[in-house]
C-alpha cells in the first residue's frame, strides 16, 4: 500500500516523513521523524502519554492519523526547551519532585504548558482539570499540581 | 491494513462510504480500533467545513456533526449544553472527540447523545431528511447513513439537567449517566423527557421514569417513590464498572437526586 507524504511544523521546524496508511501521528512522530518525547502508554486515549499539541489544541497522538497533519501545527515536549534553556515547566517539575519513572512527564507538560498559555494564573481546579487526561502511576498528582502552581506564582526553586 | 480516504464534502464521503467501510469523525473511538488492527479495511471522512459550523437561530441550535466538545465549550450561546460537554473524556478527547461521533459511541460512551435523547434532538442526515434522535439512536447499529447536523432546542431557563455518575473525578468513565428535561405547566410536570446512558445498549428513554414524573409537583414524597420505580423495564449492562443489578439499584437514587438539584433543594 502507498505511503503518504506528509509535511508538518514540529516544534517550529518544517519536517516532512512518509506516513503508512492508518498510521497514527505519535508513531509517525516517533518512527518517522525520530521526535521520541510523546510516549506510547495505551494506544487508547486514555492515559495521556502521547500527548501533543496540534495548532495550539492539546490531542493525543495515538488517536490522530498522520496523514490529517499535512500541513499542521505539531507540538511536542522536545520542544519545549530552547536549547540548553529549559522551560520553567521543566525546571519546576525537577524541583518539586514531579517526575519518577518519567513516562507521564512528556505529556504532562504539553497539557500544563497549554494550560498556562491560555490562562497563566489558572487555579488549583483548573490545573487539576487541565492534566486530567494525563495518567500518573508513581508520583501522585500532588508534586505535579504543586510544580504547576509555582510556575503560574512565579517561584523558582522547590 | 486500513486505507483512509478523505473526501473534501459530506456528500462524497456519503457516496463512497457503501457497506464496507466506516466513517471516521474525530477518531476518539476509530482510532483505537485501528490501531489494535481491527479497523475496517476502509475508513471514510471529510474535512467537509460545514460539519463544524454552529449556527444558531433563536432557541433553535444546529450543531454540525463534525463540531468538537471544545467549540461548544467555547460558544457561549450553548451555555446549556456546557455540563455536558464538560463531562466528555478529557481535555485532549474534548479537544477532537465530536457531537456526530458521540451519537454512535458504543456502551460506556455516548453522554452527549444521552443529553441529546432528553432534549429530543431531531438529526439531518446527509442523504437528507430529518429524524429524531430516537428513532437514529435505535437503528444505529444498522448503518444507517451519515449524519450532517443535530437541532437542538434550547430548554426552558431551569428546565434541563444533566449528571454522569462516574468513580474516578474528574474525568471517569460513567456508570450511569442520566439527563433530564422536566416542563411544567401550573407547577405540575408536563411529558418529561428522562434519558439514561449505561441503563441499556446505548442511550435510552426512561419510560418508568416519565410516566411517575406525569402531572406531578416534585416534592420530597415524589422523589421517594420515583427513586424506587425509575429502573423499571430497564436492562442494564454488566461491565468492569459496574453490575447490572447495581446500575437497577442506584439509578433511581441518582435521579431522584438530579431532579432534587435542579430544584434547588
Amino acid at each position: 500500500m502507498a505511503k503518504m507524504p506528509v509535511t508538518l511544523t514540529l516544534n517550529g521546524m518544517e519536517r516532512a516523513g512518509f506516513a503508512d496508511p492508518g498510521q497514527n501521528l505519535l508513531e509517525f512522530l516517533r518512527r518517522g521523524l525520530g521526535d521520541l518525547s510523546p510516549k506510547y502508554g495505551c494506544g487508547q486515549g486514555t492515559c495521556g502519554a502521547c500527548t501533543v499539541t496540534i495548532d495550539g489544541e492539546t490531542q493525543l497522538a495515538c488517536l490522530v492519523l498522520a496523514e490529517t497533519t499535512e500541513g499542521r501545527t505539531v507540538g511536542t515536549a522536545a520542544g519545549l526547551a530552547n536549547g540548553a534553556e529549559l522551560d520553567p515547566l521543566q525546571t519546576a517539575f525537577m524541583d518539586h519532585f514531579a517526575a519518577q519513572c518519567g513516562y507521564c512527564t512528556p505529556g504532562m507538560l504539553v497539557s500544563a504548558r497549554a494550560l498556562l498559555d491560555r490562562n497563566p494564573k489558572p487555579t488549583r481546579e483548573d490545573i487539576i482539570e487541565a492534566i486530567s487526561g494525563n495518567l500518573c502511576r508513581c508520583t501522585g498528582y500532588e508534586p505535579i499540581i504543586e510544580a504547576i502552581l509555582a510556575v503560574s506564582e512565579g517561584r523558582t526553586g522547590p | 491494513m486500513t486505507v483512509v480516504e478523505t473526501y473534501p464534502t459530506l456528500a462524497e464521503a456519503a457516496r463512497a462510504i457503501g457497506s464496507d467501510a466506516a466513517y471516521m469523525g474525530g477518531g476518539t473511538v476509530m482510532m483505537r480500533e485501528v490501531n489494535a488492527g481491527e479497523a475496517p479495511a476502509r475508513l471514510v471522512r471529510t474535512n467537509d467545513p460545514a460539519l463544524a459550523q454552529i449556527r444558531a437561530a433563536g432557541d433553535a441550535i444546529s450543531l454540525g456533526a463534525g463540531v468538537t466538545m471544545s467549540a461548544i465549550l467555547a460558544d457561549s450561546g450553548l451555555d446549556f449544553l456546557h455540563p455536558v460537554a464538560r463531562q466528555i473524556g478529557s481535555p485532549q478527547v474534548r479537544n477532537m472527540g465530536t457531537v456526530g461521533g458521540n451519537i454512535f459511541s458504543p456502551h460506556p460512551y455516548g453522554d452527549f447523545a444521552v443529553a441529546l435523547l432528553a432534549l429530543d434532538a431531531r438529526v439531518t442526515m446527509a442523504a437528507g431528511g430529518a429524524r429524531p434522535i430516537e428513532e437514529l439512536l435505535r437503528g444505529r447499529d444498522h448503518s444507517p447513513g451519515l449524519v450532517a447536523s443535530i437541532d437542538v432546542p434550547r430548554p426552558a431557563p431551569g428546565a434541563f439537567g444533566f449528571k454522569k455518575v462516574s468513580r474516578v473525578k474528574p474525568k471517569g468513565v460513567s456508570v450511569i449517566t442520566i439527563a433530564a428535561l422536566v416542563n411544567r405547566t401550573g407547577g405540575r410536570v408536563q411529558n418529561a423527557r428522562i434519558a439514561w446512558g449505561g441503563m441499556g445498549p446505548g442511550p435510552v428513554r426512561g419510560a418508568a421514569a416519565e410516566r411517575a414524573l406525569q402531572g406531578q409537583m416534585i416534592d420530597d414524597a415524589m422523589l421517594d417513590r420515583l427513586a424506587r420505580t425509575a429502573a423499571e423495564g430497564l436492562d442494564p449492562p454488566t461491565d468492569p464498572l459496574a453490575s447490572s443489578w447495581y446500575r437497577r439499584e442506584v439509578a433511581g437514587v441518582h435521579l431522584a437526586r438530579l431532579l432534587r438539584s435542579m430544584e434547588g433543594r
